[in-house]
Parts: structure tokens; C-alpha cells; sequence
């Protein structure tokens, strides 16, 4: 009994202390209120996209509040996240969806005036938000497509296919992307769902984790032992391939997506080819900066704005724009 | 003569039929359906590709359930209480994270990170334990709490940075050694191996063992036959954080690295091979060994559908279909034990 008791004074003192902390430290209600709702904040991606929004806000002086839901696919404290922004004033509010349960919300939010941006991946509908900020996915997959394509000429390729998993749009967009820009016919970025290509001899899921792609390579391995290029959905999954190769005693060429700071490093550790980098920080500034102007103004920017997507490689081949390391590493995010 | 009765009596008795002695080995009738799954699954698979049976194949699919398998033995131990441990993938990510971490960005000895590492991960399993017992909460309520702060401390202690190169030692289990032909195995599998023999001795053959087992089927009797349950249950969850800490050990031999987002799926990928083994989530039923071939069903069936060229959405479904299936095979031998 004591223990409960004092477990319990302890709760209520804290709460106090928050509560005191919390008031004397509140902003004046004057300055413009922007929301931003990532999936999660433990992925080093969304925390880029948080520190462009913050350093933008600073900038600006305008107000920035952070949500995010638990873990990637929690619509639920999304939702949450929307209706407390709405109530709380601001006029604008970005969010990267973890799924389309958020759009109900999202309609209401726009009713009541808030102007609404999507981040990084599109709602469905499109039509949901007002504006988009994203990468083409579709080509960044491309890119290192066509530069594998450059890159193998008339060697013949045998592939292996490390997605992410089923569902998520840009899990199909890249892989897609990436097969047309190694020349693969029939394929348009409006294909919903995951092509084949007569020379992809393997394709299993790597979750975006290191330790799923190594045991995705690994099983691949057993089936296409003659590899020697390797798609994968992002930097993570690349390490775990590499590593699966490694230790199978084989070599291949291995192209990725994403440009974080430690994919970069392990593109000039030659463990990936070459990379597609996008540009979270970007994406949040943006979407801060036409929010801003919506608020001062009452225009929105609406529609599709591409925050642009670099070859990142150390060994560039002709016919395919693509930027070095010092570029890839000074831009590079996480 | 009256002697020679006797001696005839006593072999007779001791006399076990080899099939049972098999049973036994296999860990009783409990097991015997998951063993038998694992079976079909490899026979299936050897069918449908010659791929399948090739050694280094094998032993390919054993490593590949070193980390979920490791965490899955933690998990028996707390289940088998009629608990359940929803902060093993994240307790397993932060010991991860202080081995290599202390070892190469402190520089400190990689032996003294890796018992720092066993040591925070047996810290968090005293948390989970004392939490449990003296404010008495659920397990699955306290677990889903520390699952949240070991998430928390990881990303805030690796400022999210993967910790590569940690160094010969830390990476010790993840050497191999030729088993034969062209099959090699790592070490990382023998220590897995290994502790599923010593922790199912100790679940079937001490009084700790038995002891966990009684408060499992009934924590109330179990007091009141003069166990300290309290303390009982305080040392199950930190065995199982030490476990936990083992597993990340493993994990970086296996990948190399110490990675801040492991783990994330662990939890629930360990709970579904406890449950495929037979073991009953409302505590006191099920063998060691069944975890073992519920880890192993899982990684046959993800491997077996890749060399096969399925889509990945169907091994989901199956391995879903066959939880519903092994935890209804459990409440249905339940009632009959009852009725």
C-alpha cells in the first residue's frame, strides 16, 4: 500500500510540475501556427524533415507545432494529431500520411480553413491536400536504372530485387522506376502494382531493415547465385544485401534509394553503386515557407512541386546526370 | 530366487519402448504437432524446389533465426508464467547499441561492453519484473511501457546512427566453421542451439523450472505451497533480459553492425514461435524445444516461398492461418485435459 501511495504523489507532483513548466514557457497566441505530422520520429528521415521545418520556422518566426504517430502506419494518432493542430489555430498543417484513414480529417481540417500540404508520399486521393512535396519516386528508381543499364551495357544482368513490402505506394513506384530505367518495356509510373523483367531472377521483401534485407539477399542468394545487380528499396537494405554477398564470398553491383548520410559514406565505401538522394529537409521547408505565404496572403500553392531527387555515385557514367560525393555527403541527411 | 524376481520386475519397469524415449526427446505429445508442421513444411518445400535441401540452404534459414529464436527462448520463459513480453526486440536494440557504442566511440574494451550490454538488458528485465510484482500490473500493459522508454533511449543514446566496424570480438559469433561439403555454420547458431538444451534442462529438470511451470497454471496455489512467487517471477524476466542482451550479441555477429532501429518487429515475431511450439499463452503449458521449431517454421516457410518465386503477401497470410491454427489445436487439447 505505502508503495502504491507514494508511486502515486510522485505521478501527481510531476503532472504539476509539467503543468507549471508547460504555462510559463507558452507563446504568444499571435504568431502564425504551422503543423507538421511525420509517420514516426524515430526513423532518421522524418527527423530530418522535422529539423528543415524547425530551422525554417526560426526563420520565419512563425510557430511550429510537431506530431507523429507511434510507429509507421498509425493513422489513428495522426487523425489525433490533425483535430488537436485544428483546434489549436494553426493555418496550415504538413503531414506524411501512414495511410489513407488520415484523409477524412484531412477534408475536415481543409472545411475549417487550415490549408493542407502533403509530405513526401501522396494521399489517396491526390485530391485530399491541397499540395504535394515529394520526391518522384518513380524517378529515382529510374535513375539508378538507367545508370545499371549504362553501367552493364551488353553484359547480361542477372537481378535480385530487395522491396520493401507489400503495399506502400513508393515501394512499387521505385522498383517499377527502376526496371524501366534499365529498359524494361511497358512500364508507366501510373502502375499500382510491382512489375517483372525477364532478367530479375529474384525478388523478396526487406522491410527497410538491415538485418530483413541480409536474410532477403541471403535466401535470393540460394535461388540466383549468379547475381551481379542488386535493386534495393533503401540504404538500410543495401548494408544487409552487402553483407548477405559478403559472406556468400561474391560481389555484386548493388543501387539504392534515399541519400541519408550513411548510405552516401557507404557509396564512397564502394558498397553501393549509386544512390538516388531525396531531400526531406527540403520538402518540410517548402511546404513551411507556402504555408506562411498562405497565411499572410491567402494564396495556396496547389498541386505537385518535385523537391528533386540527385544521382549520388563516385564513379559517373556518361549519359546519366549524377553528382559526386562532396555534393552527396554535404547534402545528405540523418 | 526371490532376488531374481525382483531383478526381472526392475527391468521390466525400466524398460521404455525407443518410440517413447523419442517422445520424450521431442518434448512430449505438446510438440509433437508443431514438429510435426515443421516436417511437412520442410517436405513440402523440398518438393517444390531442389533448391531447398542443399546444406548450405539449411543452414542459411538456422541462422536466420538466430535473433528472433534467442528473444523467442525470453519469451517461453515469461509466457510460460502467463505473461508476456512486448519490449524484447527493443531491450535486445539497446544492448546492441551500448556493446558497440562503448566499444567504439568510448573506446572501451569490447569484453567490458559486451557484459555492460548483458547488463543493461538484465536491467531492463529487473524493471519489467519489479514493475509486474510490486505495483502489479499486467506484464503486457508493463512491457508495452518499457517497450516505449527502450525505444526512446535507443534513439536518443545512438542519436540514431548505425555503429559500424564495432571489431573482431564483438563480431566473434558471427564467424562460420565448415560443417561439411560446402556447408558452413556460425557460431552464432551453435549458442542458440546451445541455449535452448540448457534452458530446457533447466525448465524440465530443476525446481526453478517446475517451479515456473506451477505459477503459470496457478499463481495462487503456488504461493500458498510456499514458493516465493514474487521473486520467482523478478528472476524470470531478468533471465530473460540476459537473454535478450545474448541475442544482441548474436545479432551483431550476424549483421555486423549496431543497428538503433533492430527489433522493432521482434516482439510479436517471437510470440508467434512461442505459440506456433505449442506453448499456451495463459501460461504454465508448453516445452522449450516446440519455441525452437516454431522459429524454424517461420524461417522455412519465408525461405521456402522465396525459392520458390511466391509473393511475399503469402507467406503473411500462411504464417497468420497457422497461429490461428496452433492456438486453437492448444485451447481445444485444453478443454479435453479439463473436461
Amino acid at each position: 500500500m505505502r508503495l502504491s501511495r507514494w508511486v502515486l504523489s510522485v505521478a501527481a507532483a510531476t503532472a504539476l510540475g509539467l503543468a507549471l513548466v508547460g504555462g510559463s514557457s507558452a507563446r504568444p497566441d499571435s504568431s502564425i501556427k504551422v503543423g507538421l505530422i511525420v509517420k514516426t520520429t524515430t526513423n532518421p528521415y522524418f527527423a530530418d524533415m522535422i529539423k528543415g521545418a524547425k530551422a525554417q520556422a526560426k526563420k520565419l518566426h512563425v510557430t511550429l507545432l510537431v506530431a507523429s504517430g507511434k510507429f509507421d502506419g498509425d493513422t489513428g494518432g495522426q487523425v489525433t494529431a490533425i483535430e488537436n493542430m485544428v483546434s489549436a489555430g494553426v493555418k496550415g498543417i504538413m503531414i506524411t500520411a501512414s495511410g489513407d484513414a488520415v484523409v477524412p480529417a484531412l477534408e475536415k481540417a481543409r472545411k475549417a480553413g487550415v490549408y493542407t500540404i502533403a509530405l513526401d508520399s501522396p494521399t489517396n486521393p491526390t485530391s485530399a491536400v491541397d499540395a504535394l512535396f515529394a520526391t518522384n519516386n518513380y524517378n529515382a528508381g529510374k535513375l539508378i536504372g538507367q545508370y545499371a543499364k549504362k553501367t552493364f551495357g551488353s553484359k547480361p544482368a542477372h537481378i535480385v530485387m530487395i522491396d520493401l513490402f507489400p503495399g506502400p505506394a513508393v515501394g512499387v513506384l521505385r522498383h517499377n522506376g527502376f526496371l524501366a530505367g534499365f529498359g524494361t518495356a511497358g512500364i508507366t509510373p501510373k502502375d499500382t502494382t510491382q512489375k517483372s523483367a525477364s532478367q530479375v531472377e529474384c525478388a523478396a521483401d526487406g522491410f527497410g531493415d538491415q538485418a530483413k534485407g541480409q536474410t532477403a539477399m541471403e535466401n535470393c542468394l540460394s535461388k540466383a547465385p549468379d547475381v551481379n545487380l542488386v535493386y534495393t528499396i533503401n540504404e538500410p537494405d543495401a548494408a544487409g544485401a552487402y553483407t548477405a554477398l559478403k559472406n556468400a564470398g561474391k560481389t555484386a553491383t548493388i543501387v539504392s534509394i534515399d541519400g541519408g548520410c550513411a548510405g552516401v559514406r557507404n557509396v564512397k565505401a564502394g558498397i553501393i553503386a549509386a544512390t538516388s538522394q531525396q531531400y526531406p529537409h527540403r520538402m518540410a521547408s517548402l511546404g513551411l515557407t507556402a504555408i506562411v505565404t498562405y497565411a499572410k496572403t491567402g494564396k495556396k500553392a496547389l498541386g505537385y512541386t518535385d523537391t528533386g531527387v540527385n544521382l549520388i555515385t563516385a564513379k559517373p557514367v556518361a549519359g546519366v546526370p549524377s553528382k559526386g560525393l562532396a555534393f552527396g555527403l554535404a547534402n545528405c541527411w540523418g | 530366487m526371490a532376488a531374481t524376481e525382483m531383478m526381472n520386475s526392475v527391468q521390466v519397469v525400466s524398460a521404455r519402448s525407443p518410440a517413447r524415449r523419442a517422445l520424450g526427446l521431442l518434448g512430449g505429445r505438446a510438440t509433437l504437432g508443431p514438429f510435426a508442421a515443421l516436417l511437412l513444411a520442410v517436405a513440402f518445400f523440398s518438393f517444390e524446389s531442389n533448391l531447398f535441401l542443399r546444406g548450405p540452404n539449411l543452414s542459411l534459414i538456422l541462422q536466420q533465426s538466430v535473433e528472433v529464436g534467442t528473444l523467442a527462448i525470453g519469451q517461453t520463459l515469461i509466457v510460460l508464467t502467463a505473461g508476456i513480453d512486448l519490449s524484447c526486440g527493443l531491450v535486445m536494440a539497446f544492448g546492441m547499441i551500448v556493446m558497440t557504442k562503448l566499444a567504439v566511440d568510448n573506446g572501451v574494451s569490447p569484453y567490458v561492453s559486451i557484459l555492460l550490454g548483458l547488463g543493461a538488458c538484465a536491467g531492463f528485465g529487473l524493471l519489467n519484473g519489479v514493475l509486474v510484482t510490486r505495483i502489479k500490473l499486467p506484464a503486457f500493459i508493463v512491457t508495452l511501457g518499457t517497450l516505449n522508454i527502450a525505444t526512446a533511449i535507443v534513439q536518443i543514446y545512438s542519436q540514431q546512427q548505425t555503429i559500424e566496424s564495432p571489431g573482431s570480438v564483438l563480431t566473434y559469433f558471427g564467424r562460420t566453421f565448415a560443417l561439411g561439403g560446402t556447408t558452413t555454420i556460425t557460431y552464432g547458431v551453435v549458442v542458440m542451439l546451445g541455449l535452448f538444451a540448457f534452458f530446457g534442462f533447466l525448465l524440465s529438470q530443476t525446481a526453478w523450472g517446475t517451479r515456473i511451470y506451477a505459477l503459470g497454471s496457478s499463481a495462487a496455489s503456488t504461493r500458498l505451497s510456499g514458493v516465493r512467487t514474487d521473486r520467482l517471477l523478478v528472476s524470470v524476466y531478468v533471465v530473460a533480459g540476459l537473454i535478450y542482451g545474448v541475442a544482441a550479441l548474436l545479432l551483431i555477429g550476424r549483421t555486423g553492425v549496431g543497428d538503433p532501429n533492430a527489433g522493432t518487429t521482434d516482439n510479436l515475431d517471437s510470440i508467434t514461435a512461442v505459440v506456433l511450439g505449442g506453448t499456451s499463452l495463459f501460461g504454465g503449458r508448453g516445452r522449450l524445444i516446440g519455441t525452437l521449431f516454431g522459429t524454424l517454421i517461420v524461417g522455412v516457410i519465408r525461405n521456402g516461398l522465396v525459392l520458390m518465386g511466391v509473393d511475399s503477401i503469402y507467406q503473411i497470410l500462411i504464417t497468420g492461418i497457422l497461429v490461428i491454427l496452433a492456438v486453437s489445436v492448444d485451447q481445444l487439447t485444453r478443454r479435453r485435459s479439463r473436461g
